[in-house]
This record gives C-alpha cells, sequence and structure tokens, in this order.
C-alpha cells in the first residue's frame, strides 16, 4: 500500500530518469489529486447548501403569494324581498337565507351584466365563493335593523378567480380547457382595474378549518390541533424525562436494570416514526379505547416521541454541573434530593430548556405517526378539547399535497412556510437560550 | 401528608381501573342465555348497546323510565331525544341490564370515594401520631420520591416493550390467517380488501418481498447520495475548514435534518418529481414523476447531515499523532486523510452509515408522497416502486375492522420494520462505541 502511493525510486527503475525527476514529476501529480481531493470537499458542502437555498426559495415562491387571497368589493343592497319574504323577524329563518343570491346580484350589478341574462349571469357567480355570503349573513344576525340599506362587504372571490389575479391561470390554454372562459377573464380584468377585485391579507388561512374549496381551505383547526398536541408533550414527556433523567445520573446505581434502560432510551430515540403510531393505534386507540383523530392520543404518541430527546439533553445538562456544586450543598447538610432539586437541577435548567424545545420542535414537524392514529380527517369545526377530532399542522399539509385541486399547491406551500417559520422560532429560541445561559465552569 | 394522599390515590386508580372489568362480567352474567352463546362480535355488540343505553337512561325521568320498561314507548325515539343514537330497537333485556348497569357503577363511584377519604383519614391520623422528634420524615419522603423517579425511568423500557408486544400479538392473529412463509417469501403484494361479508374466497396476497425490494433500492440510492456528499464535506470540514467557515456551515448544513420530511415530501411531489420528469422526457428518457430515483435523491439529502456530523465526529477523534507521522513521512495532505485518517476511522464511519440506513429505511413520508404506491420488483430506477413504511400506512388508514388480515398485515409489517431497524441501530451503535474506546 505505501509503495503503491509512494514510488520508491530504484536505481534500475526507469531509464534515462533521475530520482530527482521522478520525485518532481510525482509531487505535480500529487499536488493535482491534493486540489482535486479539496475540490470535492468544497463540491459536497457546496451541493448540500444549494440544495437548501433551493428548497425554501422554491417553497417560499410558491407560498407566499397564498398569504394574499382576492377579494371582491361588493355593495350588497340587503333586499327585504330575499332575507325576510315572510316579513317576520326570525332568527332561525335568516340563517337560511341564501345569502350567495344577493352578493352575486351586486357583483352583477357592479360588473353591468344584463341581469335577464341567464349564461352570464350564472358565469357572474361562478366568480364568487361558496363562502361569499359569509361576512353578509354575519352583518345580518349582527344588525337585523339594517334589512332593506345598502351596506359594503367584502366577498371572497372563487379559488379560479384568485388564480387569474395572481398570474397562476395560463391564459395561453384553449378556453374550452380552461376553468375560466374569456368573458370571464374580461369581467376579471376590468374589476382589477376599477379596485372592485383587491388582493387582501388573507386571514382565513389562518382561522378556516378543512374544505374541499382552496379558497375556504385554512389551518385554524390544524393550528389548535398541534397546540393541544404540544401542550401535552410538554405536560407528559418533562417531567417524565427530566424524572428518569434525574434518576439515571444522580441516584441510579450501575447495574444490569439501568444499563438495560440505557440502552433502550438509545434506541428508543433511534425507533422509526412510524413504529410510534402503530402503538399509538394498538395501545392508546384500540386498547385504552381513546377517540381516533383525538389530539390527546397524537399528543401521547408525540410524548414517548420525544421523551428519549428531553431525557438525553437533560442528562448532559446535569452531567455538566460540576461536582464542586454537589459536595458543597451536601458538606452543608442537605441530603441527596435536595442537593440535586435545589442546585443541581436549576443550574441544569437552561440546557434542560434548551433540549426540550428541541424536542418539540421535532414533534412539531412529524407527521407519520399521527396518519396511523387517524389525524388524516377532514375537521371543519374548532376542536374544543384535547379529546375532539382534530388535525395537525404537518398532516395538514399531507393532506393538502395530496388533493387534487391545483389551488391547493399554494396553500400547501403557505402552510409549509408557517410549518417552517414556527420550526425556525423555536430553534433560534433555543441557540439564544443556550448562548444567554451557557455557563462554563 | 404523604400517609394521606398516596394509599387513596391508590385506592381510587386501582377501583377505577377495576370497575369497568367487573361490572361487564356482572351485567354479562344477567344477560340471557341465548345471547351469551353469540359469537365474540355480537357479544361486543351487544355490550356496546347496553353502554349506550345506560348513558341514555341516566337521563331519563322516572316516568318516562317506566313507560319504557313496560315497552310503551319507542326507546330509540326516546333515546334519540337525549342524544343518545341506537342502531336497532333495544330488546328488553337489554333495557334491564343497563338499568342495573348504572346502578352497579353507583354503588361502585359512591363506594370508591366513601373507601378513599376515609382511607385518608386514616392515613392522616397515622401520620399525625408518627410525628415525634425522632422521626426522619426527610428520609422516608425522599426514599418515595426516588421510588417516583425510578419508576420514571422505567418509561423507556415499557415503551419498548408496549411496541413489541402490541405488533406481536397482532402480528401473530395475522400468521393465523396468512402463513408466515407466504408473507416472507411472497413475490406479489396484492391485499384485495375483499368487500363486506365476503368471508374466504379472494383473500389477497400479502408477499413482503417486494416492499423490502423497493425499502432497500430507495435507501441504497438515497446512501449513493448520502454517504459521498456527507463524507466529503465532513472531511473537508474537519481537516481544511477554519473555525470561522465550520460555524457557519455546520449548523447550515444541520438544518436539513430538522427540516420535517413532510416539506421534504412535498417538495419531491410537487418540485423535484415533476423537474426529473421532464428532464427525462428532453432525453428521451421515459421517467416517471413517482420514482425511485426522485425518491432516493431527496432521501439522501436529508440524510446528508446523519453522516456528515457524525463523521464530523468520527474523524475528529482519530488521534493528531497518526497525521504527524503521516507528514513526517512526505504525505500530502489528501495522501494523509485518504491512507491514515480514513482507514482510522472507518469502523466509525461504517457505523455512521448504518445509522443513516436505519433512518432510510424508517422514513416515510417523503416515500409516501414521491416513491409511488405500487408494489414492483423492478431494477429500473426511473419506476415507481414501494416501501414497507407506504404500505403501514396505506393499509392504516381510512376505515378499518381489526380483524381482517388487510389491516393486521400492517403489524406484520411494522414489525419486520421494528427489527430490521433495532439491529442496525444495535449494531451501529456497538461499532461506533467499540471504536471509540481504542484511543481513549
Amino acid at each position: 500500500m505505501a509503495a503503491e502511493a509512494f514510488p520508491i525510486p530504484t536505481s534500475g527503475g526507469r531509464s534515462g530518469l533521475t530520482a530527482r525527476a521522478i520525485v518532481a514529476k510525482g509531487i505535480r501529480r500529487r499536488y493535482a489529486a491534493e486540489l482535486r481531493f479539496r475540490a470535492y470537499g468544497i463540491a459536497a458542502i457546496l451541493f448540500g447548501l444549494a440544495f437548501l437555498v433551493i428548497l425554501f426559495t422554491n417553497i417560499v415562491s410558491k407560498g407566499y403569494t397564498s398569504f394574499q387571497q382576492s377579494a371582491f368589493r361588493l355593495d350588497v343592497y340587503l333586499d327585504p324581498e330575499v332575507i325576510d319574504p315572510s316579513g317576520k323577524y326570525d332568527e332561525n329563518a335568516r340563517q337560511m337565507v341564501d345569502y350567495g343570491e344577493l352578493a352575486a346580484a351586486a357583483l352583477i350589478k357592479a360588473l353591468k351584466v344584463d341581469p335577464q341574462s341567464r349564461p352570464d349571469t350564472r358565469a357572474v357567480g361562478a366568480l364568487l365563493s361558496q363562502n361569499a355570503d359569509i361576512d353578509i349573513r354575519d352583518h345580518m344576525l349582527k344588525h337585523p335593523a339594517d334589512i332593506g340599506k345598502t351596506i359594503s362587504v367584502w366577498a371572497l372571490a372563487h379559488g379560479n378567480v384568485d388564480s387569474a389575479v395572481k398570474g397562476a391561470l395560463d391564459r395561453e390554454v384553449p378556453e374550452a380547457r380552461r376553468k375560466l372562459s374569456d368573458k370571464q377573464l374580461a369581467w376579471i380584468d376590468r374589476a382589477v382595474a376599477e379596485g372592485l377585485l383587491q388582493k387582501r391579507f388573507n386571514t382565513g388561512l389562518f382561522t378556516f378549518g378543512a374544505s374541499s374549496q382552496p379558497e375556504t381551505a385554512g389551518i385554524g383547526v390544524a393550528l389548535v390541533g398541534s397546540a393541544f398536541m404540544m401542550l401535552t408533550v410538554l405536560l407528559l414527556a418533562v417531567p417524565f424525562g427530566v424524572a428518569a433523567a434525574m434518576y439515571l445520573q444522580e441516584f441510579a446505581p450501575r447495574n444490569r436494570w439501568t444499563d438495560l434502560i440505557e440502552v433502550n432510551i438509545n434506541n428508543l430515540a433511534a425507533v422509526p416514526s412510524i413504529v410510534f403510531g402503530i402503538l399509538g393505534l394498538a395501545i392508546f386507540i384500540n386498547f385504552a379505547g381513546l377517540p381516533r383523530s383525538a389530539s390527546i392520543v397524537g399528543g401521547l404518541v408525540l410524548a414517548l416521541m420525544t421523551l428519549p430527546t428531553v431525557i438525553i439533553a437533560t442528562r448532559a445538562a446535569i452531567g455538566a454541573v460540576p461536582p464542586s456544586i454537589r459536595e458543597a450543598a451536601l458538606g452543608v447538610g442537605a441530603s441527596k434530593m435536595q442537593t440535586v432539586t435545589h442546585h443541581v437541577l436549576p443550574l441544569a435548567f437552561p440546557g434542560i430548556l434548551t433540549g426540550t424545545i428541541i424536542g418539540l420542535a421535532k414533534a412539531l414537524g412529524e407527521t407519520a405517526p399521527l396518519l396511523m392514529i387517524g389525524m388524516v380527517a377532514f375537521v371543519v369545526e374548532y376542536p374544543k378539547s384535547p379529546l375532539d377530532p382534530a388535525t395537525a399542522l404537518p398532516v395538514q399539509i399531507y393532506m393538502w399535497a395530496t388533493a387534487a385541486e391545483r389551488g391547493f399547491v399554494e396553500r400547501t406551500s403557505g402552510a409549509t412556510i408557517i410549518l417552517l417559520v414556527f420550526l425556525v422560532a423555536m430553534n433560534l429560541f433555543a441557540v439564544v437560550l443556550r448562548r444567554r445561559f451557557e455557563r462554563r465552569w | 401528608m404523604l400517609w394521606t394522599v398516596l394509599p387513596s390515590l391508590a385506592l381510587v386508580l386501582v377501583w377505577a381501573l377495576a370497575e369497568p372489568i367487573v361490572i361487564s362480567k356482572e351485567v354479562y352474567s344477567f344477560l340471557p342465555e341465548e345471547v351469551r352463546n353469540e359469537t365474540r362480535a355480537v357479544r361486543s355488540l351487544t355490550m356496546g348497546t347496553i353502554d349506550a343505553i345506560a348513558s341514555g337512561v341516566r337521563q331519563l325521568t322516572p316516568e318516562q323510565l317506566k313507560l319504557m320498561r313496560e315497552g310503551r314507548t319507542n326507546p330509540v325515539e326516546l333515546l334519540e331525544s337525549k342524544g343518545v343514537t341506537l342502531a336497532a330497537a333495544p330488546r328488553p333485556f337489554m333495557i334491564d341490564a343497563a338499568i342495573r348497569q348504572n346502578r352497579l357503577s353507583d354503588t361502585s363511584r359512591d363506594a370508591a370515594a366513601r373507601g378513599g377519604l376515609l382511607l385518608a383519614l386514616l392515613g392522616l391520623a397515622l401520620g399525625l401520631l408518627r410525628v415525634r422528634p425522632t422521626l426522619r420524615s426527610r428520609n422516608s419522603v425522599e426514599r418515595v420520591i426516588l421510588v417516583g423517579l425510578g419508576a420514571a425511568s422505567t418509561v423507556a423500557v415499557v415503551t419498548t416493550a408496549g411496541i413489541v408486544l402490541s405488533m406481536l400479538f397482532e402480528t401473530l392473529q395475522f400468521f393465523q390467517s396468512v402463513p408466515p412463509h407466504e408473507f416472507f417469501f411472497g413475490t406479489v403484494w396484492d391485499p384485495r380488501f375483499s368487500a363486506v361479508g365476503r368471508e374466504g374466497g379472494s383473500q389477497g396476497q400479502f408477499g413482503l418481498l417486494p416492499l423490502l425490494w423497493g425499502t432497500a433500492y430507495i435507501s441504497f440510492v438515497a446512501l449513493l447520495v448520502a454517504v459521498p456528499v456527507g463524507l466529503f464535506s465532513a472531511i473537508y470540514m474537519s481537516e481544511y475548514a477554519g473555525q470561522k467557515l465550520r460555524t457557519v456551515v455546520k449548523p447550515a448544513l444541520e438544518i436539513l435534518a430538522g427540516i420535517p420530511t413532510i416539506v421534504y415530501g412535498f417538495f419531491a411531489l410537487v418540485s423535484f418529481g415533476p423537474f426529473v420528469r421532464d428532464l427525462g422526457a428532453a432525453l428521451n428518457f421515459d421517467v416517471s414523476a413517482t420514482s425511485v430515483l426522485t425518491a432516493g435523491f431527496i432521501m439522501g439529502v436529508m440524510l446528508i447531515p446523519f453522516v456528515s456530523s457524525l463523521s464530523d465526529d468520527i474523524i475528529n477523534a482519530v488521534p493528531q499523532s497518526l497525521r504527524d507521522g503521516s507528514y513526517g513521512l512526505g504525505a500530502t495532505k489528501s495522501e494523509t486523510i485518504r491512507r491514515v485518517v480514513l482507514p482510522a476511522a472507518l469502523p466509525g464511519i461504517v457505523g455512521a452509515v448504518l445509522l443513516a440506513a436505519s433512518r432510510a429505511i424508517g422514513e416515510t413520508m417523503i416515500v409516501v408522497l414521491a416513491a409511488g404506491i405500487a408494489a414492483n420488483l423492478t431494477l429500473n430506477m426511473f419506476e415507481p416502486v414501494t416501501t414497507i413504511t407506504v404500505k403501514i400506512v396505506s393499509q392504516l388508514t381510512g376505515d378499518l375492522e381489526f380483524n381482517s388480515p388487510q389491516t393486521l398485515v400492517a403489524f406484520a409489517l411494522g414489525l419486520t420494520l421494528f427489527i430490521f431497524t433495532l439491529g442496525l441501530n444495535i449494531y451501529a451503535l456497538y461499532i461506533v462505541r467499540k471504536y471509540r474506546e481504542q484511543y481513549e
């Protein structure tokens, strides 16, 4: 091997060449190899970084538009004929009114379309979202006296209109295969020019639940579900994790049993997440009878997954506290337990917190185990307790990613940006904490 | 304090666990003979109905209850109005059983509360009696806390046991309907979702090999990307890069490990897959958007930091004296790395690669979105294949019946996956640890 690397010039080796010449020739080759080797290293690093940049720019460029949503500025005439045909002021009846019709009528008027032409009015109606009526209905329920007046509201545009406004709709496609007709596009262009159709900040993305229409789909339910889960993880994984780490690091005798526990913890940290999902399905749902799709089950599963992270981080933090502190406490008469709880734990706290946040961030982005316990559900209602069906942020991304309609791609990227923002914020917080409280003894 | 709370808490807990079992046994013995001879499914259905009636009956007034027992009102409608939906009209014995169940559980709650309170008072008295100057209460309190801490540390073991046991039972059940050799050596994966009620007949085939092949192939492609890139960046960072570059590049590369896998999957599905397909079309290749290549490449990128940071640590652990010796013989830096440092670090690097492989095998979201769902025994990198994890997801999402092999196979797959990754992890950790001790 060595002979191959550094060819030893022997006298009779190569005719006409002195040993010096051979070495000089070899050196050029070897330096070239050296440069190449360095280049490989730089290329590898650049490859990784480039991919990171591409990934982020790709998602941001696809998703930033989802933070705005097109809506029509409409002057809606609250027609008594439609709202209250019977003339009775009835709460129930007013819930049932087709306010969408009023919005469509207002849009027909605003676009100066002939109200008698059925195809045209229908085409105008198709520009509005199916949920365009929510604002009008809310207004009517709040101010019943406004009947017969004209109010000004924002009515959500249909998803196709939204993509046309954002330029995501290919206008070169022949009309028959396009989602919007030439006529509709002309109306949209005019409405945009007149300020009738505007892009506004998309609050719906944060507040709506599941929907089959992209323009009314949001991550509200998913955010609540994820929050419940994070709370469960925090309440379970941290106490158990810290207690276990305390025991293993400070009290446990070295024997087979504690060795087994340690090997177990290290292995649990590397078990595929989907296996935890199967565990949750078999134990929490089938055996313990907890409801499917509930965020408490998700929280339990994620807590089990986070536990090793918390234990390992806490042990490292406790181990970093110098023995002199313990000896001092023991010296003034504190018991072992008091030493640990009064002195070691507070000093290890920043480290524990950092580990916990990183564990939480990992749990927040976890998807596979949640699929197993049925969190892939179409949930419109906000969950009121951790026992109600809910979804989670990454699961919502998964569901939208697999949705057939193109309009969801933008939403998915938007939700991904939000998820990444959460993760970056949590990790930054952990880094700041570490920097701020890092202490060297 | 301890004497007051702990015993009564324990009593209440045990009671709460035992209560449903005892009561359901009691109610069950109350049922007519012919119901008890039914099949298991029917029996559990009956018990479920009784539970539902019991919760409904609580909300009825005594008169309504009397009417219902005498069969003079329609129980379904009556209970519906209280928010309890029944699938079918209950038979009279069910209503009686439900009422009995309610009475039993009332008595038991009552007894539990009284017993708990009594025990608490007794404990308090005992505790107060024991207070005297010679009592070292700190010691006993701390002993209890220590037991609590020890119990918390066993959660990890309990979890592992739970994983193994939960999957083992379902797997054994699965092997009752599908013989193990068909599962392990079958080459066709076709778990027909048989129509409800059509027992026997077409059962579907559950061959593990196509899934195993898909998993191995994708992992191989992923490692083909991750190992060179990760290794070279680790080498560059530990041997060439200055302190400044390290502090920037290392965390940046580690971001790749922090990105949720669903994000990678989405990227592969929406951007990378179509890109590869178009590229293939331009080069006259027939590439499908979901393929081994797409999933493997993206997964490889995800694994870069796993390989690089572990290898980095291991390369740093190689003692400087080895390098100095090599330089002294006139070797260049790259020659030293290739011929001295890497061979010395090889076991550790192999361990890192094995850990990355176990990650790749267990990875789910990327392959769910980017690898395809058709089980396919193919060598072609541009065709979709499917993996164990994808099939677990597809068998276990949606409506489930927990006694069909279609569902149970997921547990068998999960156990296979668990054993594979566990083996890889243990072996990798063993190698890493063994190596680390060499220079210490």
